[in-house]
């Protein structure tokens, strides 16, 4: 073929992974003895298009190990063989071995042959096994016909569709395969051909006969065949005598060859897209796009034509019209603009948005997998996994929130028995839950399990040096203690969690995305770790304060209050740090030009300015500006792309006047605000 | 004004082996010299908005188009004494190369004063000082006009102190 293959590759890769991910989810999902046979079904297709790319592509490993497993598949949707929890077992773990030949062919090295061959043997096995009930099937059959076919070869009955060639197949190229496999004869066949007042030049109406002779396997043929077996008839009969050759021709006259019932379940819309497809093979990830969001992007980009060729026009006809007429027709047409320019915006930013269950979509095999291996008895229960949010956030939450499940199951679900004693249910659940509220998307992992151990996690910070022995600390900051970088957990260190990332590393990955994480827990009822993640990670809705003549932007979701308050309210600790008391709590003062250094703020009594009352990490603090002004949706620009990260600053944005405003990290800023005071402390000790 | 010196200083490049065009200019009585062809553009002196807690010479950030870019002090950079700004003053917009790729960086200096054809050989070595004097961020001396020009290792001045601006930062 003249086509190099190799800039399909990576889209092969790419829907091979997500069939894995389809089989690997309804696997989980099928019950042994009451499969759906529609469950069935989708992981047949799955392993199907794994298979015909796999042979398309020239990753005869790929294809032949998929074809085991396909077989497999077949006489179970067939109800040839009965589910059974062995058998789903076998399957689940050729998933794994499949996903690894894949993903070391992807990177061109060379897959664990010794691996395939076990686990094929195995599924063979099973195949072999007590096989199903009258396995009369097509295995069978093609079977002896492989036996037979392998020495004499094959006879091809080749009869294109006439919208074939339409569809981007051509019978040339089939045909030119063919031969490559062995010795070729060709026979055409005219008969079809109308007269040419009739000929339709796109149609194809010629049919061909093929006599391929050697020692090939019907796989190869039926790879040949693979984009345009729901295009034609066509039937591939081993040559064994010329009885069987008659007979083989005078059943093609009748479409309802075995071959096309096969086929019947790949979908040949897919294949097409997939073919024709230009992505380099450069490692650029793409992202799929629902086609209505592409649609409603088309049509915006449709309105702000219709508007810009209505303002241009407004431009050129001067006379005629008055001048108060032309202005208010101006200002209609600025007004669309704006309108559409703001839907565009939107539209484009919901490209970037995919469902949460890409992420999702890999804990029932972790929770499934790691339940046995630990002895536990584990449920999972998923609820919005078609939360949108951003693909960066999908891809770098991955890794977070498995640590954080790992944990869940391991140290905070206990083991059955103790379970019964303590009088929960014998089956801990997990909650993965994923909704929006406010201005974010938010993420539960909850467990019903013991709990997190406040004592444990506090005589382990004393050991480790990370707060001082009589500090008295409330019962969320003892909780909050896991997430430091110093703290250990190694004497519950155990085969499941305890490696790989860490607390402090989760939390901060979750930072990075601009979101926060908190815990909640209640002794012996559960725990629940709650991440808070922006919608997007471009825009944010920042509400402008000033201090002196520095204007910041506050991140609006932060935001709990703004207040003025009266000295009264308002308390030194040890004549330094402030507080207020904002109803029953109080809360300290961050004097944002004290952080900040600002030279000339208007306003240093606390009564004179304004107090924004702002939440991070589970701390509210007052923050103490000088005033504020509008509300605004502001674009997130990086510091970091020039200059470098800036402690209590996340970010830049540039207001309407051209000037550049930084954007507020209120995390940090608490963070810096509270080591100021530490080093305050420090110093006077020392 | 930038995109016209940009251009010619381009049509002549042509003629020359790259790096050997600098644009000068002063700080005080001394000039300077940069590698013509890291100079992105040149603005008039605008108010930026100043990063917290930074280093004196970090002036702040300005808005190019579009991309936040750190504005900085050469005079305080080198620990020279500060100047008012004045309509002559000068950000001169620099590619800075360091490990993870080009950043975009502007220098504040006195004025602009003109472009130098020099070739590597005249290109002389900086004498060494007392360690109270900076050298570390010039990479030569050229001279035209009777006059010695310093040319100043984009690189160096710009990125190598990444770690002690930071250091600096925290201290404040």
């Amino acid at each position: 073929m003249s086509i190099d293959m190799a800039q399909f590759h990576q889209v092969f890769f790419e829907e091979s992974f997500e069939g894995l991910d389809v089989m690997e989810s309804g696997l989980l999902n099928m019950d042994p003895g009451a499969a759906d046979p529609e469950e069935i079904n989708s992981i047949f297709r799955a392993a199907h298009s794994i298979k015909g790319g796999g042979g398309t592509f020239g990753f005869s490993h790929i294809s032949d190990f998929t074809h085991v497993m396909e077989t497999l598949l077949d006489e179970m949707r067939d109800g040839r063989r009965p589910v059974t929890s062995d058998a789903l077992n076998v399957l689940l773990r050729s998933v794994d071995v499949l996903r690894e030949m894949l993903a070391a062919t992807s990177e061109g090295a060379d897959h664990d042959v010794e691996q395939a061959n076990l686990q094929q043997q195995e599924l063979e096995k099973i195949l072999s096994g007590e096989a199903g009930a009258s396995p009369v099937g097509k295995t069978e059959s093609t079977a002896s016909a492989e036996t037979m076919g392998q020495s004499l070869g094959w006879h091809i009955v080749f009869r294109p569709l006439p919208h074939m060639l339409r569809t981007g197949n051509d019978s040339l190229r089939i045909i030119r395969e063919l031969e490559e496999l062995g010795d070729l004869q060709v026979e055409g066949d005219v008969s079809a051909l109308p007269s040419i007042d009739e000929f339709e030049p796109e149609d194809s109406y010629l049919s061909w006969n093929l006599h391929l002779h050697g020692d090939i396997s019907r796989e190869a043929i039926d790879d040949i065949f693979d984009w345009v077996e729901d295009d034609c008839e066509l039937a591939v009969m081993p040559i064994i005598d010329e009885a069987a050759v008659a007979k083989a021709e005078a059943a093609t006259s009748e479409p309802v060859a075995e071959t096309p019932k096969l086929q019947a379940v790949a979908k040949p819309e897919d294949r097409r897209k997939s073919d024709r497809r230009q992505t380099s093979a450069a490692a650029s990830s793409s992202i799929r796009v629902d086609i209505n969001k592409i649609d409603t992007l088309i049509n915006m980009v449709g309105e702000l034509v219709i508007t810009q060729s209505m303002l241009s026009m407004l431009g050129e006809e001067s006379e005629g019209t008055s001048v108060a007429d032309r202005e208010e027709r101006m200002r209609d047409g600025l007004a669309q603009l704006e309108r559409h320019t703001r839907e565009l915006q939107e539209s484009v930013m919901q490209i970037r948005m995919l469902p949460i269950s890409f992420t999702f979509s890999r804990f029932p095999r972790l929770v499934h997998d790691l339940s046995s291996k630990m002895g536990k008895k584990i449920e999972l229960k998923m609820s919005g996994e078609n939360t949108e949010v951003d693909k960066t956030v999908i891809e770098k939450i991955g890794d977070p929130l498995v640590h954080l499940v790992r944990n869940s199951l391991d140290h905070g679900l206990e083991m059955p028995e103790e379970r019964i004693a303590a009088g929960k249910p014998e089956v801990g659940t997990v909650q993965l839950n994923a909704f929006h509220k406010g201005g974010n998307i938010v993420i539960e992992i909850r467990d019903d399990g013991r709990g997190l151990n406040r004592d444990r996690i506090l005589s382990k910070a004393i050991e480790n040096g990370l707060v001082p022995e009589d500090h008295a600390l409330s019962d969320q900051q003892i909780y909050e203690l896991i997430f430091q970088p110093g703290f250990s957990t190694a004497d519950v260190v155990s085969d499941v969690s305890g490696r790989g990332v860490g607390m402090d590393v989760v939390r901060r990955n979750i930072n990075e995305l601009g979101g926060g994480v908190e815990i909640e827990s209640t002794p012996g009822e559960g725990s629940a770790i709650v991440i808070r993640l922006p919608l997007t990670l471009a825009i944010l809705d920042g509400q402008t304060v000033i201090v002196g003549d520095e204007t910041y932007i506050v991140p609006l979701v932060s935001i709990v209050e703004s207040i003025q308050v009266s000295s009264e309210k308002i308390n030194r600790v040890a004549g330094r740090g402030e507080t207020f008391k904002l109803r029953d709590e109080y809360l300290p003062v961050v004097r944002l030009h004290e952080v900040f250094g600002v030279a000339n703020a208007k306003t240093k009594e606390l009564d004179e300015g304004l107090l924004v009352v702002v939440e991070g990490e589970g701390r509210r603090c007052g923050l103490f500006v000088d005033d504020l002004m509008g509300q605004q949706q502001v674009v997130i620009k990086s510091l970091e792309a020039n200059y470098g990260k800036v402690d209590g600053i996340s970010g830049a944005t540039i207001l309407g006047d051209g000037s550049v405003a930084l954007i507020l990290d209120i995390q940090g800023l608490m963070r810096l605000a509270r080591e100021g005071r530490y080093d305050t402390e420090l110093r006077q000790i020392a | 004004m930038s995109e016209e010196t940009t251009n010619q200083f381009d049509a002549e490049a042509g003629d020359e082996k790259p790096g050997d065009e600098y644009l000068t200019f002063i700080l005080g009585e001394e000039d300077y010299g940069v590698d013509i062809l890291r100079v992105q553009e040149l603005r008039g002196w605008e108010v930026v908005t100043r990063i917290p807690n930074s280093p004196d010479y970090v002036k702040g950030v300005l808005n190019l188009r579009g991309a936040i870019v750190p504005v900085f002090d050469l005079r305080q950079r080198l620990g020279m004494e500060e100047m008012p700004y004045s309509k002559e003053t000068v950000v001169i917009v620099l590619r800075v190369n360091n490990q993870t790729g080009q950043r975009s960086m502007g220098i504040v200096v006195d004025a602009v004063s003109d472009v130098l054809n020099a070739h590597t050989e005249t290109i002389r070595n900086t004498p060494e000082f007392s360690h109270e004097i900076t050298t570390e961020f010039i990479s030569g001396l050229a001279e035209a006009d009777g006059k010695m020009i310093m040319l100043l290792d984009v690189d160096k001045l710009l990125n190598d102190d990444s770690e002690s601006k930071y250091d600096d930062a925290e201290v404040v």
